[in-house]
């Protein structure tokens, strides 16, 4: 098969749900740094959320078998640490998906802007971690829901 | 650069950096199930998760350094107590609630205090690890200097329980800021700090805190050390690697 275009496997990364919040694609995420051939292997490097993060063999598992599915057979995943991954690197479709789900997304002010059911903009903190390592729990005053916010970091 | 810096020295200070965030790690984890309230639980078990990611980034690095094909894996779980250089600190029994946040509040301050220097180190490798876990004690030590405050200026029970835990712990955190021939050939490399020379910013942060908590920091310059260099670690650390270690000890090899 000839070469796909970079461009083309950004676009099938795209497609790819993160596999702890499926509403937004590892691209959205942020943490598909590179997509680059060298020679016939297709490098893709991926940075990880939080150093701990469970879902990241999960994550190289799920690039893996969609490439090979769209027919790239010689891949490698590098795991790029450096520059370190910042919620500055989620999209505003990825933001805006997180919201529509019930996560309030990511405020340089450390907490979120408003409720994700009601729009309330009396909220307060529950704890500091929640489900997932990138998330915080958090409630509102108006509709008395709890949610879940994306932390800033 | 690497070629000059002697790598048994740099191998032995990240099995430091990495056996401290593994055996605080496995401590943390300890309260997944128990802890007082649902939300404490999975914070201390998301903090204990970042620690135990850290550990796979220092210990991996640790091996990458020995060149004798040993994982962080290999390193974690294949190792017995006088082969592991964290500080007496983090083997400590959890005590209760208090007390495990406390011990995470004195740790956090010196990590925040100690990466925020590593950042800046020789070794590339080292720097960007240091980056990743900066970012994650930094959060760690906002929720723990938290609890410290609220436990500490809470109520008579609460202020006496965090009283002696600070008492109890206050001479094991001096450990953190020993220096060693290793240390020595790792300052000199550029590669990390002399951890003597973070005591005043770690001792300006903590007492802000301690003071906020109501709490009085110990009249003591006792220190409780044997860990960091693997000459005295207490009884405690053996029991916790039967428990850490136990499935490669009943299984040797076994992988899933």
């Amino acid at each position: 098969m000839t070469q796909p275009t970079v461009k083309q496997v950004w676009e099938w990364l795209e497609t790819i749900p993160d596999p702890e919040i499926p509403v937004i694609s590892l691209v959205d995420l942020g943490i598909i740094r590179e997509v680059a051939w060298e020679g016939d292997i297709l490098v893709v490097s991926v940075t990880p959320t939080y150093s701990g993060c469970p879902a990241t063999t999960m994550i190289n598992r799920d690039i893996e078998a969609k490439l090979r599915d769209s027919g790239v057979h010689k891949i490698e995943l590098r795991r790029r640490l450096s520059p370190a991954w910042t919620t500055d690197w989620l999209t505003k479709k990825g933001a805006e998906a997180l919201e529509k789900y019930g996560i309030a997304p990511p405020q340089q002010a450390g907490g979120p802007k408003r409720c994700p059911h009601c729009g309330g903009m009396s909220v307060e903190r529950v704890s500091q971690f929640g489900s997932t390592p990138c998330k915080a729990q958090w409630r509102c005053r108006d509709c008395f829901e709890p949610f879940e916010y994306f932390k800033c970091i | 650069m690497s070629g000059k810096v002697d790598q048994l020295a740099l191998f032995e200070f990240l099995l430091r950096m990495g056996d401290n965030t593994l055996i605080l790690g496995h401590r943390v984890s300890e309260w997944c199930g128990h802890a007082p309230v649902l939300e404490e639980d999975i914070a201390l078990a998301n903090t204990a998760l970042d620690l135990i990611g850290q550990t796979q980034l220092w210990l991996g690095l640790a091996g990458d350094v020995e060149g004798k094909g040993r994982t962080a894996d290999d390193l974690a779980f294949l190792r017995d107590a006088w082969d592991f250089r964290n500080v007496l600190l983090t083997e400590l029994p959890n005590g209760d609630f208090g007390q495990t946040l406390m011990r995470q509040f004195l740790f956090d301050a010196w990590h925040v205090v100690a990466l925020g220097q590593l950042v800046r180190s020789s070794d590339p490798r080292v720097a960007e690890v240091a980056a990743k876990a900066s970012k994650e004690a930094a959060y760690h030590m906002e929720r723990s200097a938290g609890t410290v405050v609220g436990l500490g200026d809470g109520t008579d029970e609460s202020h006496r329980r965090m009283q002696d835990a600070l008492d109890y712990l206050w001479p094991y955190a001096g450990e953190l800021f020993e220096s060693d021939d290793v240390d020595r050939a790792i300052v000199g490399a550029g590669i990390a700090p002399d951890p003597a020379g973070l005591r005043a910013e770690y001792d300006t942060l903590v007492s802000r805190v301690i003071d906020e908590a109501t709490l009085k920091v110990p009249d003591t310059t006792y220190i409780q050390k044997g860990g960091r260099d693997g000459r005295m670690h207490s009884e405690h650390l053996g029991h916790l690697l039967t428990s850490m270690q136990w499935l490669q000890r009943a299984y040797p090899g076994c992988e899933w």
